[in-house]
């Protein structure tokens, strides 16, 4: 089978993002229709991956270094799923800031063609070339408001995320002069062979991996540039950032040190680090939230701490024989509930704050009789943040607490439910104002069709993977089985 | 590596391209510190010679030395509204006392490992690099020039200025 068409994924969201531009520049009568074009490549790149699934044929392309796998299919459906809600979400602001539509949509586009890239490689130069393919539209997206907030946010994403990019080439150098080979493979033979005798250096690369990396999953202490980044960058773009990079840098973490640095006397030397700055992030991120009045910046010190409850995934790797897999699919399935949550989360955010011009949560007071719908989807998606059944949350942390246990973390998973009561204030506290605060203006808050769409198929998905979470479950066990050491 | 004469030179180089990366943080007067970053730029060309890697080290020449620090100077002097010190900052002592505890950290690890060392000649030619470039590294190769494309369109976009935009908005 040709490379080309292992990568098929890709370049149809590729082709969507130029075929966006052409529209914007050519035909620019018809501009209402790009965000829809953005929509088909996607769709058309669903569409593609679903054909690998059928065809049940998984390999490598390129020699090696990228991996059509169960794994990387999980995340081409996640981050096409992701971007296409993205893209409805988007439509009302960007119409509303009323310039560069194609190349809105073809930043988007090609930065989620990086994510797909960087969730199938198997080597570190094409994971790093795909990395900063997702990041470079991020930047620019961060600071398409062009008013000093949303520029301050660009700028100082930018400059911290140059910083994070050459920490983790530090660390990928090292590898690199150590074992003389950028594939994952390599990597893990070499240190199979005599990693033993380096395991300074293999925990030095280790550590500036987890810190460059730790940037973009937004965990304690790389996590400073979150809160001021969400709230100047567009809110869309917000959503987008802390949804899609955080699931691609967990994907790529799980791959480099599951597969290259998996070996026991490491692994055990890395998850004690994953557990610290888990508890570290959790504790963190939810203390911060707590006293937060604007809801952006909330849900940016939320994000920090759902990015802690990730890392006990991480660290549970210490599960051994046929349960070694264990930690790795509970990070998967809580990406993809919280994919679907935070996004919910998220548009819901814009729809309300487009209307009454405010991201205070004071002025959320009474939203209940201002537009119940909206009200009621973004209380039931803090429910599902904070983990309460019946929603897609509950199973996420269930799952992943589990996998901490098995793996003798009974510390971090104390830990994480106390954090889960913390996190249950300031969500609640949301919800409170909403549903018995008094409305300060009586007129009802409206919501576009594609906003309501995209609103929809969100909250639909936490429910329905709160009702029926098998079907995850096990699509996440098949994912995580490409860890598996017999 | 054989003879007095590469020891010499790659301690020669050392020397400056880690004072001029020390004077980039020292001076106060921003061209200065972007003609040390120029200087430390050449030394890393140097090393690359001394390791025969002739390609990267004219690559270096060209795109560092030549592109990137003149585009830096470019921003430097066509920027006359900001200030053009290097900056005073509260946090002098932490930077200096965490840059300490890295260095030593990355000298003991570096001292305590036995690195592989390529036996026979190394030597990349251009070819070789072309080879690789379109063979095995196309993957990344393709997608670094689509991230070009994407980079440049973002800066576009960032630069317009509002007058440029309302037309666009008419047409």
């Amino acid at each position: 089978m040709s490379d080309l068409d292992i990568v098929g994924p890709q370049l149809a969201v590729l082709v969507a993002a130029a075929a966006v531009l052409l529209v914007d520049a050519l035909i620019p009568q018809h501009r209402r229709i790009v965000p829809f074009v953005a929509l088909a490549g996607l769709a058309l790149s669903a569409a593609w991956t679903l054909s690998w699934v059928a065809r049940d044929d998984y390999q490598t392309a390129f020699e090696g270094t990228l991996s059509l796998d169960k794994f990387s299919v999980f995340f081409y459906f996640l981050f096409a799923g992701i971007t296409a809600t993205v893209v409805l979400a988007s439509i009302d602001w960007v119409n509303r800031a009323g310039r560069g539509q194609g190349e809105y949509y073809a930043l988007v586009l090609t930065s989620c063609a990086g994510l797909m890239f960087l969730s199938a490689s198997r080597d570190l130069i094409t994971i790093y070339v795909a990395l900063e393919l997702s990041s470079i539209p991020q930047y620019i997206l961060a600071g398409w408001g062009k008013d000093n907030r949303s520029s301050e946010a660009g700028l100082k994403y930018l400059l911290l995320g140059a910083v994070a990019s050459s920490i983790l080439l530090y660390g990928m150098a090292l590898l690199y002069g150590l074992t003389g080979t950028t594939m994952l493979d390599g990597i893990a033979d070499a240190i199979a062979a005599d990693g033993e005798s380096h395991r300074s250096l293999l925990v030095l690369a280790s550590v500036l991996l987890i810190a460059g990396f730790g940037f973009k999953m937004a965990v304690v202490p790389f996590q400073m540039w979150v809160p001021d980044v969400y709230q100047g960058a567009p809110t869309p773009v917000a959503a987008y950032l802390s949804v899609g990079s955080k699931a691609a840098a967990f994907a790529v973490v799980l791959r480099i040190f599951f597969e290259a640095l998996g070996e026991g006397f490491l692994s055990d030397d890395w998850s004690t680090v994953f557990a610290v700055l888990a508890a570290v992030s959790m504790t963190v991120g939810n203390v911060m939230a707590v006293v937060q009045t604007d809801i952006k910046r909330m849900l940016g010190y939320s994000s920090i701490a759902q990015a802690g409850n990730f890392m006990v995934g991480l660290a549970a790797i210490s599960v051994s024989g046929e349960e070694f897999t264990l930690g790795a699919s509970s990070v998967l399935v809580f990406l993809a509930a919280y994919a679907f949550t935070n996004l919910g989360a998220f548009i819901a955010v814009i729809a309300i704050s487009q209307r009454i011009g405010s991201d205070q949560i004071k002025d959320y007071a009474g939203m209940w009789k201002r537009s119940p719908v909206l009200a009621l989807a973004l209380a039931f998606c803090l429910v599902s943040l904070t983990g309460i059944p019946p929603t897609a949350g509950f199973w996420a942390k269930m799952y992943i607490f589990n996998a901490g246990i098995r793996a003798d973390l009974a510390w971090l998973v104390i830990i994480g439910v106390l954090n889960s009561v913390i996190s249950g204030y300031y969500y609640l506290s949301v919800a409170r104002q909403m549903f018995l605060g008094d409305a300060e203006g009586a007129d009802r808050v409206r919501v576009s069709p594609s906003i309501g769409l995209s609103l929809g198929v969100a909250t639909l998905g936490v429910l329905v993977f709160g009702i029926l979470p098998t079907p995850l479950i096990s699509a996440a066990k098949d994912a995580a089985e490409i860890f598996s050491r017999q | 590596m054989d003879g007095a004469g590469p020891t010499l030179a790659f301690w020669a180089l050392s020397a400056v391209t880690l004072v001029a990366a020390g004077g980039v943080l020292v001076s106060r007067n921003l061209l200065h510190a972007v003609l040390f970053l120029i200087l430390s730029f050449v030394g890393i060309a140097g090393f690359f010679l001394l390791l025969s890697a002739e390609f990267l080290a004219m690559a270096q020449v060209v795109i560092y030395v030549g592109a990137i620090a003149v585009l830096v100077l470019f921003a430097v002097l066509l920027t006359p509204a900001v200030g053009r010190d290097n900056g005073e900052t509260r946090f002098i002592a932490p930077a200096l006392l965490l840059s300490v505890a890295l260095a030593a950290v990355f000298i003991f690890v570096i001292h305590d490992t036995t690195w592989n060392t390529v036996d026979e000649d190394p030597r990349a030619t251009v070819e070789s690099l072309g080879t690789a470039l379109l063979g095995r590294w196309v993957l990344p190769f393709e997608i670094a020039s689509v991230l070009l494309t994407a980079a440049l369109v973002g800066a576009i976009m960032l630069v317009r200025s509002p007058e440029e935009e309302a037309e666009d908005g008419l047409a």
